[in-house]
C-alpha cells in the first residue's frame, strides 16, 4: 500500500540528530476522514461520529466560537498553523493503516539503536492501531479495577463515567483559557482519563500503553486525571521514540485534580518530528498537603509551548515542575512552568534546564505568582541553560507577581556555553571531543534524569548521546 | 629505544600575548624533572601546551614524542599517546560521576584506536582497579560516586588528579603543584603515590615525570635527576638536585641577578599580568 515518506528540507544536514530527520507518513487507509479544515459542521459532525451526549456537543461548539473568537498568542514562538489544513478528526480503524515492511530502514534502525521492544516499535511506527496491551496487562487492568481505579480513554470516560468526569471536564483549563485550549475542547479525542478512589496507592507507574481499547494517541488528546483524598499515582506519558502524527500539529490539553493529602507525578518526554507544533495546555489543582510534580522532557518539534501549571488550592499543598528541553536546528523550544501560590504555606519548586545546540533555540517562560495572604509560602526557580554553539540561543523570561509580603521567593537563572576548560579537561584524559560534549551534557540533565523512572532515565539518556552524536567538530 | 618527550624552542602565547620564549627540555621516560621557577614564570604554560590546551597558542618550536609531532594532535590524541598532567586546578564538571568518567578514560587510553561506541573495560575489571588506587590513595569509595571535581576541597582535587594517573598510567606525567593546598601529611602520601604509580607505566616500565613544585616534600620520595629554572618564559639553568635544594631554601634571587635578560622579561610579563 502507499506510503508517503516526506522529508523534511533539513535532512541533507548530516549534523542534525539522528531522530528529528524523519518528517511524517500519510497513511491511505482511514475508514473515515472529516473533511479538511473547521468550522461548526464539522464540529458538530466529530461530536456524532463519536455519538456523544448533548451536553458535550454543546461544550464543543461552544468552544469553537471561543477558539475563533480569541488571537493568535502573541508571545512564545512564530506560529504558522492554516487552520483549514488539516484535518481535525480521523476515525480510528481497526484495519492496520500500514505494514512493517512499509515503515523506511532509517526509523527501524532508529528503534534499534533506543532498544525499543519488537511489539512498542510496530505500535510507534503506526503498524499497529494500537499496542497489544491486552494480552501483556489484562492482569493488570483487572488488579486496578478491583481497587476501584478507573484507567480509560476519555472518549470511553465520557459514555461511562459522565458524572465523574463533568464535575472536573473543562473547569481546570476552560476553553477560554487560550485558543489552543478552545481548539482543544472543539475538536479532541482520545487521551486518558483515570480517577483514583481515596487512599488507594497505585504502586507502578500508569502509561499510556497500558490502556485497552483505546484510541489510538492523537493531535488532539485530552487527559484527565482525579486523584481522590490520600491516594497517589504517578502517569507516564509518551516515549522517548519518534512520534509520528499526519498532522502538523498537536494540541493537548491535560487537566489534574489532585485532593487533600494525594499525590499524582505526571511524566512525559516527547520526542517529536520537525514539522511538529506542539502546543498544549497542562494544568492541576492541588489542594490541602497534596503534591503535584510535573517531569517533562521535550525534544524535537518545530515548535512547543508548554508551561505546565500548579495552582495550590490550600494550605500546605505543594507543587514541582521539573523539565529539560533540548533544541536542535529548526526547532524552539518554549517551555517553562506556572505556579500560582493561592493559600498559606504553599510551597514550589521549578527546575528548569534547557541544551540548544546547531542553530537551536530555547527559551525558558515562567510565572510564579503569590496571591495576597498566601504567608509563609515559598518558591524556588532555577532555570539553567547550556548553549553548544554560536549559532543557538537560549533566552528567560521569569516572570514574578508577589502581593504577599512574608514569603519567600527565590530565582536563580544561569546560561553557560559549553566551556573550552571543561572540554579540554575531559579531552586531556583522552576522550574524543564528541565523547566530551556528550558528556557534559548528559552531567548537565543528570539532576533531572536522576527523578525519571529507571528505564525511561536510561532511554533518555541514549536519546541525548544520538541527539548530540555529530554535533561537533 | 626509550621513549622520549623532546621540547625544541617553544614560543607560547596566551590570547596574543607571548608567554614561552623558546623552551628546550627532553624527558625520557624513567627520568625525573624538577620545574621551579617564581610565580608567572610559565611553568603551567608549558604543561598546558605540552597537553595540547587549545587557549596556549604555539608560536613557534616543536614537540616531539618520539617520532611523532604532538603539536599536530588534539588533547584527546595525546592522551592517547601517553601524555598526562594532573592540573593546577581542575576543571570541575557536574553531574558527571568520577567512576563514569574515568571508565572512559582509562578505556580509550589504553585502547587508543578505539572508535566512539565501542565497549568500554569491562565494569568487574574496572571497579578493582579503582578500588585498589583509591585504597593506595586513602580515598573513600563514596568519592567514585561524587561528580567530577564538583565541590571537592583543594585537598580531594588534588587527590583526584593522583588517581587519575593511576588510573591512565601514562608514558609522561607532568605534576603542576599537585602538592599545594596540601598538609603535611597530604603531601607525604601524595609523594609517595606518585614515586609508586610512575615506577610502573606497565609492563614494568617507568614513566618520565615532570613535577612543577615550590616545596621540597614532593621530591623527598622523586629525586629529580635534573632540575631546570625558569624565568620569563625561558628555561635558564639546569642542574641535578642541588639545584632544587639550593631554590627552596635561598629562592631566586642568585637567578635573576645571573640572567637579566630573562629577568627583565618577567617583570615585563608580570606587568601586563597585573593590568
Ligand atoms: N589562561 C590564561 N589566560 C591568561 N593569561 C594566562 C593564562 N595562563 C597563563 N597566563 C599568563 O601567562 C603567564 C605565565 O603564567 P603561568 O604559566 O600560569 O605561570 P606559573 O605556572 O609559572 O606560575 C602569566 O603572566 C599569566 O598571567
Ligand atoms: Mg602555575
Amino acid at each position: 500500500m502507499a506510503t508517503d515518506l516526506t522529508q523534511d528540507s533539513t535532512t541533507s544536514d548530516a549534523a542534525l540528530g539522528e531522530i528529528n530527520k524523519y518528517d511524517f507518513i500519510t497513511p491511505s487507509h482511514d475508514v473515515f476522514k472529516a473533511e479538511k479544515g473547521l468550522n461548526a459542521g464539522i464540529v458538530a459532525q466529530i461530536s456524532e461520529m463519536k455519538n456523544e451526549p448533548a451536553w458535550m456537543r454543546e461544550f464543543r461548539l461552544e468552544s469553537f466560537k471561543i477558539f475563533e473568537s480569541k488571537p493568535m498568542p502573541n508571545w512564545g514562538g512564530d506560529i504558522g498553523i492554516d487552520f483549514q489544513d488539516i484535518y481535525y478528526y480521523l476515525k480510528p480503524t481497526n484495519e492496520q493503516g500500514r505494514t512493517w515492511d512499509d515503515v523506511p530502514q532509517e526509523i527501524k534502525d532508529t528503534f534499534d539503536k533506543l532498544g525499543i521492544p519488537e511489539a512498542e516499535k510496530k505500535y510507534l511506527a503506526g503498524v499497529k492501531a494500537q499496542f497489544e496491551s491486552e494480552v501483556v496487562y489484562g492482569s493488570l487492568q483487572e488488579d486496578l479495577g478491583k481497587k476501584g481505579v478507573i484507567f480509560t480513554d476519555t472518549d470511553t470516560a465520557v459514555r461511562e463515567h459522565p458524572e465523574l468526569l463533568r464535575e472536573y471536564f473543562g473547569k481546570i483549563i476552560p476553553p477560554s483559557d487560550n485558543k489552543f485550549a478552545a481548539l482543544n475542547s472543539a475538536v479532541w479525542s482520545g487521551g486518558s482519563f483515570i480517577y483514583v478512589p481515596p487512599g488507594v496507592k497505585i504502586e507502578f507507574p500508569l502509561q499510556a500503553y497500558f490502556r485497552i481499547n483505546a484510541e489510538q494517541m492523537g493531535q488532539f488528546e485530552r487527559t484527565m486525571i482525579i486523584v481522590d483524598e490520600g491516594a497517589e499515582v504517578h502517569y507516564v506519558e509518551g516515549c522517548t521514540a519518534p512520534m509520528y502524527t499526519t498532522e502538523s500539529l498537536h494540541s493537548a490539553v491535560v487537566e489534574i485534580m489532585v485532593k487533600k493529602n494525594g499525590r499524582c507525578r505526571y511524566t512525559t518526554i516527547q520526542n517529536w518530528a520537525n514539522n511538529i507544533y506542539n502546543l498544549v495546555t497542562k494544568r492541576a489543582m492541588a489542594y490541602e498537603n497534596s503534591l503535584m510534580e510535573w517531569i517533562d522532557g521535550n525534544l524535537g518539534s518545530r515548535l512547543t509551548m508548554k508551561y505546565p501549571a500548579v495552582y495550590l488550592m490550600e494550605p500546605g499543598a505543594r507543587g514541582e515542575i521539573l523539565s529539560i528541553a533540548f533544541s536542535s536546528k529548526g526547532q524552539h523550544q518554549d517551555a517553562g512552568a506556572k505556579v500560582v501560590h493561592c493559600a498559606p504555606h504553599t510551597k514550589s519548586r521549578i527546575i528548569s534546564k534547557s541544551i540548544s545546540k546547531n542553530g537551536g533555540r530555547s527559551s525558558y517562560r515562567g510565572l510564579c505568582k503569590v496571591e495576597d495572604g498566601a504567608v509563609g509560602s515559598k518558591s524556588n526557580v532555577v532555570c539553567d541553560a547550556l548553549i553548544l554553539d554560536s549559532d543557538s540561543r537560549s533566552d528567560t523570561y521569569p516572570y514574578i507577581e508577589v502581593e504577599e509580603q512574608d514569603v519567600q521567593v527565590e530565582h536563580e537563572a544561569s546560561v553557560s556555553r559549553i566551556g573550552e576548560e571543561q572540554l579540554f579537561y575531559l579531552m586531556s584524559r583522552g576522550l574524543t571531543e564528541a565523547e566530551a560534549s556528550s558528556m557534559i551534557v548528559s552531567g548537565f540533565i543528570e539532576p533531572l534524569i536522576k527523578e525519571l523512572p529507571m528505564e525511561y532515565a536510561v532511554e533518555m539518556n541514549r536519546l541525548i548521546e544520538l541527539q548530540m552524536e555529530g554535533s561537533v567538530g | 629505544m626509550t621513549d622520549t618527550l623532546k621540547i625544541s624552542d617553544l614560543h607560547v602565547a596566551v590570547e596574543g600575548k607571548p608567554i614561552l620564549r623558546g623552551v628546550n627540555l627532553t624527558i625520557r621516560r624513567g627520568e625525573t624533572h624538577a620545574l621551579m621557577g617564581p610565580n608567572g614564570s610559565g611553568k603551567s604554560t608549558l604543561g598546558n601546551a605540552i597537553m595540547g590546551h587549545p587557549g596556549y597558542e604555539v608560536t613557534g618550536g616543536t614537540i616531539a614524542l618520539n617520532d611523532g609531532n604532538v603539536l599536530e594532535w588534539d588533547a584527546s590524541e595525546r592522551a592517547r599517546a601517553g601524555i598526562f598532567m594532573a592540573f593546577q586546578r581542575p576543571m570541575a564538571i557536574p553531574g558527571v560521576k568520577m567512576a563514569d568518567f574515568l571508565r572512559h578514560a582509562t578505556t580509550n587510553v589504553r585502547n587508543p584506536d578505539r572508535k566512539e561506541g565501542e565497549e568500554l573495560i569491562p565494569m568487574r575489571q574496572f571497579r578493582k582497579e579503582l578500588t585498589e588506587n583509591m585504597e593506595q590513595l586513602r580515598m573513600d569509595v563514596e568519592f567514585a560516586r561524587r561528580y567530577v571535581n564538583d565541590g571537592f576541597s583543594g585537598g580531594e582535587m588534588k587527590r583526584a588528579e593522583i588517581l587519575q594517573m593511576a588510573m591512565l598510567r601514562p608514558k609522561f606525567a607532568i605534576l603542576d603543584e599537585t602538592d599545594s593546598g596540601l598538609d603535611v601529611d597530604a603531601v607525604k602520601l601524595a609523594s609517595e603515590s606518585i614515586a609508586q604509580i610512575g615506577s610502573d607505566a606497565g609492563g614494568g616500565e617507568k614513566m618520565g615525570i615532570l613535577i612543577i613544585t615550590h616545596h621540597d616534600k614532593l621530591l623527598d620520595r622523586n629525586a629529580p635527576d635534573f632540575t631546570h629554572v625558569m624565568l620569563g618564559g625561558r628555561i635558564v639553568e639546569t642542574g641535578g638536585i642541588e639545584l632544587a635544594r639550593e631554590l627552596y631554601t635561598d629562592g631566586y634571587d642568585r637567578i635573576r641577578a645571573a640572567y637579566p635578560e630573562a629577568a627583565a622579561a618577567e617583570e615585563s610579563m608580570t606587568e601586563t599580568a597585573t593590568v
